[in-house]
């Protein structure tokens, strides 16, 4: 009987700890935590670096100079621990509620207003926002991505990054197409041309375009920028996904699926950020939107076959030229630091014109200080294309405390979407009409 | 009774002598004695404490909080809000409370055929092997694989061989076998549900047989023998020998079965992510999107709360009508 006793209570116990356990550890050892995170002294910095690079000893054997550079500068060590994407945010929160973090830490730039919600960031603002290099120093649309609009920002930007095409020059050239697409209708064409059966079995096995339709992030991201070329947005005062605007938009890329045939059906089960890219690496897809980071797995895999563009807009455009929301890593300094002094002064390192060349070459993001863009190093077409679409043709996600939910709540319906029309379902407009009714209810029914 | 009886009598003989002798040493050592059992469960009582019990604890007050990523801060003030989170996450009109209730009964039916199917392929499976034969060993040895492999390698490889594109079993069934003319999805869409039942089932099964195995090799092979005398067919003799015989055994083992069934995390995750295919959303993975995707910790924890007490209730409901009453024991 001891064991099914003990099970009784201990499997429900588990279920209810799914909400509590991280809670309830920190409640209990918040007592007996260390210093380890806070400083360990005024000479020690805790950072928190989220992985950009292949992985996360990589991404530490890129680090460590800058790091090393900032300590023969100030005199400040730095503690550095580089965090999967899977667990950054969880430890942040673990962070936030028991007041026991780093120093230093990377954010996702949507992540900004909901932590900056939670007051326990400082505020870049007067004196501090001058000791990280001023408002002046930023990209402007980076910028804009560290809080709520209207309040200081509790983030600055440390990396940029914005969607771009990806395209296969050798496939374009073999099907006698010069130019990327500038426009969606051109991008179907041109998709429809290079979707071809190669091997003669009368199925195709080269598509136009490869997608993560599967992926609630990057479902988002395009409905986001779809819906302002259409002249809407996903977010007024509360969730706006039955606008026909935001219909419009996410009809326009689920078609591509479901009606135009240029996106292979299996694409529906792609969600982890790589499968596309694994597509367009082994000749299955011709083009890709990918954020520029993407550029560090290509790297890895030793392709270097491929182009960069901006991404198509519509014509006529009836909304705004947005082609990308204005992705990228922000920085924070933790309120519970004994040393801001020295933690903002990191800050200001790491986001400094020198700083961003080199990170910015390493991790193929895109500057955040504009002057980075002056270096030599920066002039490259494709780092001109970037720094176009994030500059110029960029705006942040809602910058609201839901946003992350926002984007799991709606990307799933628009995911459900594609698995629809990938199992052989006709999509109609109501369809999409009733996904995005039942993304608003969730929405408002979780707030 | 007697076994009881004697070592206290002899406690009682001894107490006289030691007061006899070195009486005042044994004095002292007795209260310590008495401590001696307490002492050495209390630090597995406090731990069970502060894993199991406080946890738990705080689990059920969260669910009367509004504790968002917003309110994480500072949680033991987040908004006290009463039984909101119940009203809004257990409404079955409401959006949230359908779609609790649905992943409810789909989990219940989920449970039903992961439990029935795992335990008719263990109880077969335990029946074959009870039988001296060669080879019998490794067959054994087979059948346990499932079991001992870590559920993370298993479920991921599963998730391969689902793919739709690139998996075995599309090749398997539509260009080596023919059986199908195209390749169907198995990880979107509505077979996602089936594909969770067989690899759960394909986890579970070799439990059911390591445990029935054991109770089969209890039952004594003459009854087997006086049976087939009497001319009993093998089915007669499973239904009137081998079930009867291990029923206490099957309470236990359908019980152990149905709890971690019901509560199933790890494979829908691994195999599917952080959020389910609609088809397939059991309740646990529901309340972890909830927690840990939409970070209302609040919402999650009432879901919970009403987990714990279906379990409880159907666990008390089944501990009171099918577990043996301990009659044994007398």
């Amino acid at each position: 009987m001891t064991r099914e006793t003990e099970l009784v209570v201990k499997i429900p116990a588990k279920a209810v700890l799914s909400a509590s356990t991280a809670l309830g550890l920190v409640a209990a050892l918040t007592a007996c935590g260390s210093d380890e995170g806070s400083g360990g002294g005024d000479q020690t910095l805790t950072y928190w670096a989220s992985n950009q690079g292949a992985s996360v000893e990589e991404d530490k054997k890129v680090l460590k100079p800058a790091l090393d550079r900032f300590t023969e500068e100030t005199g400040i060590e730095v503690e550095l621990e580089v965090i999967p994407w899977s667990e950054l945010y969880n430890r942040i929160l673990t962070a936030v509620s028991s007041g026991d973090g780093p120093d230093v830490l990377n954010i996702g730039n949507t992540w900004a207003a909901s932590l900056q919600e939670t007051g326990a960031f400082v505020p870049y603002e007067g004196a501090d926002l001058e000791a990280v290099g001023g408002q002046g120093r930023f990209v402007e649309t980076s910028f804009a991505t560290g809080g709520a609009e209207g309040e200081a920002p509790t983030s600055v930007p440390l990396y940029g990054l914005s969607y771009a095409l990806f395209y296969n020059p050798t496939m374009f050239e073999e099907a006698g197409i010069e130019e990327p697409p500038s426009t969606w209708e051109e991008f179907i064409d041109t998709a429809n041309e290079l979707t071809k059966d190669t091997d003669g079995d009368g199925e195709p096995d080269q598509y136009g375009f490869t997608m993560e339709a599967g992926s609630e992030r990057q479902n988002s991201h395009f409905a986001h920028v779809l819906a302002q070329q259409y002249g809407g947005q996903l977010w007024n005062d509360g969730p706006n996904f039955t606008s026909q605007e935001v219909i419009d938009a996410v009809k326009m890329r689920v078609d591509m699926m479901a009606q135009e045939n240029i996106v292979d059906t299996s694409n529906a089960e792609f969600s982890d950020g790589t499968q596309s890219i694994g597509d367009f690496v082994d000749g299955r897809a011709a083009m890709m939107m990918m954020q520029g980071s993407a550029r560090t797995t290509l790297a890895s895999r030793d392709f270097d076959n491929y182009e960069i563009a901006q991404i198509p807009m519509l014509d006529p455009l009836p909304g705004k030229p947005i082609q990308s929301h204005a992705a990228g890593i922000n920085i924070s300094v933790f309120n519970d630091t004994e040393n801001k002094e020295g933690a903002l002064q990191l800050v200001e390192h790491l986001t400094s014109p020198e700083e961003q060349v080199y990170l910015s070459q390493e991790f193929q993001t895109l500057p955040v200080a504009t002057k980075a863009y002056d270096d030599e190093a920066m002039q490259t077409d494709s780092m001109q294309t970037f720094r176009t679409i994030l500059t110029e043709h960029a705006s942040p996600m809602p910058l609201i405390p839901e946003e992350g939910q926002m984007e799991t709540v709606l990307g799933e319906q628009i995911a459900g979407l594609y698995s629809d029309a990938a199992t052989g379902s006709e999509i109609t407009e109501d369809d999409i009409r009733a996904a995005m009714e039942e993304a608003e209810t969730q929405m408002d029914a979780a707030n | 009774m007697s076994t009881t009886e004697q070592p206290r009598s002899r406690a009682e003989e001894e107490a006289p002598k030691a007061d006899s002798g070195r009486g005042s040493a044994r004095k002292r050592r007795r209260p310590r004695s008495s401590f001696l059992p307490y002492g050495m469960v209390l630090p597995a009582a406090v731990m069970e404490l502060l894993i199991h019990i406080i946890p738990m604890l705080l689990g059920i007050y969260i669910a009367f909080l509004s504790l968002t990523q917003l309110t994480i801060r500072n949680w033991t003030s987040a908004p006290f809000v009463g039984l909101e989170n119940f009203i809004r996450g257990l409404d079955p009109s409401g959006s949230l409370g359908g779609a609790l209730f649905e992943s409810l009964f789909r989990t219940v039916l989920y449970t039903a055929l992961v439990v029935g199917l795992s335990w008719a392929l263990g109880m077969a499976a335990a029946v074959a092997l009870n039988s001296r034969f060669r080879g019998r060993g490794v067959l054994r040895t087979l059948f346990l694989v499932p079991y001992a492999l870590p559920v993370y390698v298993a479920a991921i490889i599963w998730a391969f061989m689902f793919n739709q594109r690139d998996g075995m079993i599309n090749r398997l069934l539509v260009e080596d076998l023919g059986l199908l003319d195209d390749r169907p999805f198995w990880l979107i869409g509505g077979n996602s549900f089936w594909v969770l039942v067989i690899v759960s089932i394909w986890r579970l099964w070799p439990f059911a047989f390591l445990m029935l195995l054991a109770a089969l090799q209890s039952i004594p092979a003459d009854m087997y023998e006086a049976a087939a005398i009497d001319g009993a067919s093998t089915w007669k003799r499973f239904t009137g020998i081998t079930l009867p015989m291990v029923r206490s055994a099957n309470a236990v083992v359908l019980l152990v079965m149905g709890l971690w069934t019901f509560n199933e995390f790890n494979i829908p995750y691994l195999l599917f992510g952080d959020t389910s295919p609609e088809a397939a959303r059991l309740i646990s993975p529901l309340i972890y999107e909830h927690s840990f995707v939409n970070w209302n910790f609040g919402l999650g924890a009432a879901m919970s709360v009403l987990l714990l007490i279906v379990l409880i209730i159907a666990s008390a409901v089944y501990v009171r009508m099918v577990l043996p009453k301990g009659r044994g024991n007398d």
